[in-house]
């Protein structure tokens, strides 16, 4: 089991002056999986990459590649590739060439070089771009010569560096497709960065959420979603209402003035929790039947369903339901146990998952356009 | 609409354009007309029949021409890649001291070369001083040389440097990804990067030393005659404005030449290089 761990990081700090990146930092990834480092901008998950890469020397800690120690080996010693943000293919080569470029580093035989080439840029659906020049393609077709450029010298380890930041919706849904069928089919590791909580889900074996140089948690896309261990892990990923709550007993919560059965167990008696209800488990029903009442107080459609606020003694909650509910309507909400999710208070509890700012906001920016005119 | 436009256009253009015509176009007729008349201003072609006489000062001029900017491209190269590399306030620091000559007179900074150069002067004196035995500097082609590379060097130095400075450094990263060390990412990536920058400075620093005239006088000791003394002399001391606009022609007619021939090698240089 040991054997098929990649890389691993241990302890691994960083400072950029008195900013301080990575906060003893401790990750393993292993053979043929696919990793992502999510997290808003300033998280860390770019360093990380870096230091996986060589281009960041660690503070403090130290940098496993399988049993070998890697601090201080430069990055064209590694036997990781990077691509880039910002694709950063060489201008005054073509495609063929850009391609090539590493295999022309290792000396490859010319016969050889050929072949993988045709091999990659068939990979990534370039066919036939050799000759072209590569500032005259699309973002899209950059960022297929940059993965095939970094796939050409057939690493164990490829790192992506937001690679789909710059592409549009559609294309981007397209190429994440791609992206996890070119990682199962040449079965290499990937480690992928992104800000995107929809492409993480969607790609990833696992995913490494962190926030302020601190892995908040590492699990599989269900695990993250289903089970966040805190009120910024439940944010981040998808929709939440978060709101206060006290555990009575194991299975029994109460929150919002009701008491709820849940499938959580192994808190205290009576210590204060945070609870996580997804949007999509919250059951509309007559308001005289609902275990909560509330009074609607907007509703926008959203294609799928509608998304309404409704006003929960003054915590606005938010409920994705293909019921059209009017605005001032009265309605009850009714919640499964297993739509409850209990966690431990954090210093993110309180910071998230209450709607009012939505729709204040929308106010304000209502009312200000008034006042304008 | 569209001919109240371009009259503006034309107006805010009229400044530029008669520069040009004042500055730019009426010398360049007024050497032409040289370079074909005689003194009384009679048509002949005299003028240019004589210039065979000073094949060699052409000859040894470009060649002087030449190496002096190889030398300053060595060197610039280089510098150039250091200082691209350092943190924006360190940049600016030694960009500005590649600058700091250029604010002092040409002929003092030669005049002061002569002084560090000569039998007596400060590096021989130095050599007498720890016991070595004195070296003949001045009045050499090499002395001449050193004067084209000191006082041009920074014209080589600037346009590679900021090419250089706008480089993606995203881009030296990727090759060194790719398994490139130092040396092979400044040869396979940085180098083929920076050719339009390299192509201006060969420009900034050729035609100057191919037409320069007194860095040769003072360092040279007169036995270097470059062609810009030539000329020079035509006008100062034997006043054959003809024979000196002729030999001024030509030498744009090389110098042209030169350009046109470099600027063929860059256009398609990004894949030559290689």
């Amino acid at each position: 089991m040991k054997n098929d761990i990649l890389v691993n990081l241990k302890n691994i700090s960083v400072s950029f002056g008195d900013n301080r990146v990575l906060d003893n930092l401790n990750l393993y990834i292993r053979d043929k999986e696919f990793v992502t480092l999510l997290g808003p901008s300033g998280c860390g998950k770019t360093t990380t990459l870096r230091i996986i890469g060589g281009f960041i020397e660690p503070d403090e800690g130290e940098v496993y590649f399988g049993e070998k120690r890697v601090n201080g080996v430069p990055p064209y010693k590694r036997a990781v590739n990077t691509v880039f943000q910002r694709y950063a293919l060489f201008p005054h080569l073509n495609v063929y060439e850009n391609v090539a470029f590493g295999l022309r580093i290792k000396k490859t035989p010319e016969k050889e070089i050929k072949q993988t080439v045709e091999n990659m840029l068939e990979l990534v659906n370039l066919k036939g771009f050799n000759k072209r020049n590569v500032t005259s393609l699309s973002g899209g077709q950059q960022q297929r010569v940059a993965i095939a450029r970094a796939l050409a010298v057939k690493p164990k380890l490829l790192l992506l560096d937001e690679p789909l930041g710059a592409l549009d919706l559609k294309l981007r849904k397209d190429m994440q497709i791609e992206l996890k069928n070119i990682q199962q089919r040449l079965g290499i590791t990937f480690v992928y960065v992104t800000h995107d909580q929809e492409e993480a889900l969607s790609m990833s074996d696992t995913i490494v959420v962190m926030d302020g140089g601190i892995i908040q948690q590492i699990g599989t896309p269900q695990d993250i979603y289903n089970e966040p261990k805190n009120a910024f892990v439940a944010d981040f990923i998808g929709e939440s209402n978060i709101v206060d709550g006290v555990m009575r007993s194991d299975f029994l919560v109460d929150f919002s003035g009701h008491r709820f059965e849940c499938l959580d167990k192994g808190f205290s008696k009576d210590e204060a929790v945070d609870v996580v209800v997804r949007p999509e488990d919250v059951d509309i029903v007559p308001a005289e039947q609902g275990m909560l009442r509330g009074v609607v107080t907007s509703v926008s459609f959203r294609g799928v369903h509608f998304e309404i606020i409704v006003d929960i003694g003054g915590f606005k909650w938010m409920i994705q339901t293909t019921d059209f509910q009017p605005e001032g309507a009265q309605i009850g909400l009714s919640i499964d146990p297993d739509a409850i999710h209990i966690m431990k208070k954090s210093k993110y509890s309180g910071m998230f998952g209450d709607y009012s700012s939505f729709s204040d906001e929308f106010d304000e920016l209502s009312n200000a356009q008034e006042e304008k005119e | 609409m569209n001919t109240r436009d371009s009259l503006r256009t034309k107006l805010v253009a009229s400044p530029y354009i008669v520069w040009s015509l004042l500055f730019i176009l009426a010398p360049m007729v007024f050497v032409v007309y040289y370079s074909f008349t005689t003194g009384a201003g009679d048509f002949t072609f005299d003028n240019i029949r004589l210039l065979s006489k000073y094949l060699t000062t052409f000859l040894r001029s470009i060649w002087f021409g030449i190496v002096a900017t190889v030398i300053c491209l060595l060197i610039a190269f280089p510098v150039a890649y250091i200082i691209s590399q350092k943190t924006d306030k360190v940049q600016r620091t030694m960009v500005l001291l590649v600058m700091v000559p250029m604010w002092m007179s040409f002929l003092i900074r030669t005049y002061s070369w002569m002084a560090i150069l000569q039998d007596t002067g400060i590096i021989n004196n130095f050599f007498a001083r720890v016991g070595l035995r004195p070296v003949h500097m001045i009045n050499t082609s090499g002395a001449v040389i050193l004067g084209m590379v000191y006082n041009f060097l920074p014209y080589m130095i600037m346009p590679i440097y900021s090419v250089m400075a706008k480089m993606d450094m995203s881009m030296i990263e990727a090759a060194q990804d790719l398994g490139g060390n130092r040396l092979t990412v400044i040869r396979k990536c940085v180098l083929p990067m920076s050719v339009p920058g390299i192509v201006s400075g060969v420009t900034m620093v050729f035609v100057p030393s191919v037409s320069t005239f007194y860095i040769s006088q003072k360092l040279g000791g007169g036995s270097f005659d470059l062609i810009g003394d030539v000329i020079e002399r035509q006008f100062q001391q034997s006043y054959n404005y003809n024979l000196g606009a002729s030999l001024s022609l030509v030498l744009m007619v090389l110098i042209l030449i030169c350009m046109a021939v470099m600027n063929r090698f860059s256009s398609d240089g990004g894949e030559m290089v290689i």
